[in-house]
């Protein structure tokens, strides 16, 4: 790897982290914390392997621990951090509407849903490596991808969930109260 | 959508399309399908807009610059990796050479203790933990009737049991995706401390096993507490082996060096 081709992989990885979390912040921290292991685990990188897969490996399984912490600290219908729900009340530094409703719907999605989904439709991986990145076989890959699928529209289409620019204004005075 | 006429196209014929994953043939026959099948046109449709959209959503992401924070840290990576390969040149050399020169280029204690430890080279002891893997190997992987001490059927107990005694807790690795179910485990005597050995199985009977466990204080040196993948093939057995964090991996199994990577890729990265 050279410091050329490990650069390249930034935006990629920004962009994914992004539309992943749903908040510019968290995503380039996650982006961050990918570099930093791959840092202290890169002479485990098999040298003429597929870099960018083995960066998104390390990528999915911090987000994958970050999940699983947020959810043990969430107990059944108990408070949740603010921090941890940003990404559900609204992106308000988004220009278009549009944009808007499709990452909300998208934070909607179950985490390995959205994961399989956007690492098929934003990184174009074969279905196979999309199995080596998140560790599972290649049937749930496809049973994912297909309820993300259907999932997702069935969000987009339902109009009465649509947030209208006001409402993507209110979101921070939603923030304490949920 | 999977209505059970002989030309209804599968959920995965459609994914594959949407996504551009069929070889050119298959997109043809697709295709041909798909025109007599008017939902699945709707589905593919629908599916299609969606893929666009997605990938319109903070593309302009992509043209940002890169924050200075993250380019510090590729740098990092980048400067860590040049010094190893500079100092693996090095390691040509004949080891006293190398021990002087060494000791004197470089202040850093962690690089010189990495170069002492591998122009020890045969006696390391990630080498020695692949010996001992290997003879794990040629010893059980024979066996018909006891192969393991804990079969497959009491996965969770097997987990349990060999965490308990190894002193960390153990995954089993899902090696399903390349044909290979877990047969069961045991609890071994290693040169330093307790070891486990999990055995899979594949349907044409052949056998590969992950063997692991802590290098113990031999291996206190930052050199030994991680090593890249290497791959040992002496004799019939071969093996792909690593260490991260102390702790020693050994994939072993009578299969082609791609295959074994492969293999030895998927448990290394469900581990990770």
């Amino acid at each position: 790897m050279d410091r050329s081709d490990l650069i390249a992989q930034i935006p990629g990885m920004r962009r994914y982290a992004r539309v992943l979390t749903g908040n510019a912040w968290a995503a380039d921290d996650l982006v961050q914390d990918t570099l930093e292991r791959a840092c202290s685990k890169w002479r485990l990188w098999a040298v003429g392997s597929d870099l960018r897969a083995w960066l998104f490996t390390l990528m999915h399984n911090l987000f994958a621990n970050d999940v699983r912490r947020a959810l043990r600290r969430q107990p059944d219908g108990g408070t949740v951090d603010v921090d941890e729900v940003a990404h559900l009340l609204g992106a308000p530094d988004d220009a278009t509407a549009l944009g808007l409703d499709l990452q909300r719907c998208l934070m909607l999605l179950p985490e390995e849903q959205r994961v399989v989904l956007l690492l098929v439709c934003l990184e174009d991986m074969a279905y196979t490596d999309v199995a080596r990145i998140t560790g599972t076989p290649i049937g749930t890959v496809m049973s994912r991808l297909s309820r993300a699928r259907s999932r997702l529209q069935q969000l987009l289409d339902a109009p009465a969930m649509v947030p209208d620019e006001h409402t993507a204004n209110r979101a921070p005075n939603l923030r304490r109260l949920k | 959508m999977n209505t059970p006429t002989l030309s209804s196209l599968s959920d995965t014929e459609l994914h594959a399309l949407v996504d551009g994953q069929l070889s050119a043939a298959e997109r043809v026959a697709v295709k041909a399908r798909l025109a007599q099948d008017p939902t699945a046109q709707d589905t593919v449709a629908g599916w299609t807009q969606q893929r666009d959209r997605l990938r319109s959503l903070h593309a302009d992401v992509l043209a940002e610059p890169i924050p200075s924070s993250l380019l510090a840290a590729a740098q990092q990576t980048v400067g860590a990796q040049l010094r190893w390969q500079q100092w693996s040149r090095l390691g040509g050399m004949a080891a006293g050479v190398v021990l002087a020169f060494g000791a004197g280029w470089l202040a850093n204690t962690a690089w010189q203790n990495q170069g002492v430890a591998r122009m020890a080279g045969q006696a390391t002891p990630a080498n020695e933990f692949v010996r001992q893997a290997r003879f794990a190997y040629t010893v059980y992987s024979p066996e018909v009737r006891h192969p393991v001490e804990v079969a497959a059927a009491e996965r969770d107990h097997l987990v349990q049991w060999l965490s308990k005694r190894l002193g960390k807790p153990l995954k089993v690795p899902n090696l399903a995706p390349h044909g290979f179910e877990l047969v069961g485990g045991r609890l071994l005597p290693g040169e330093t401390g307790a070891r486990a050995q999990f055995m899979f199985q594949n349907a044409g009977g052949t056998r590969v096993t992950l063997y692991l466990g802590a290098l113990g204080a031999k291996a206190a040196t930052p050199a030994s507490q991680e090593t890249a993948f290497r791959f040992a093939a002496d004799d019939d057995v071969p093996s792909f082996y690593w260490v991260d964090q102390g702790f020693g991996y050994a994939l072993s199994g009578p299969l082609d060096r791609s295959t074994l990577m492969q293999l030895a890729d998927t448990v290394y990265r469900q581990l990770l």
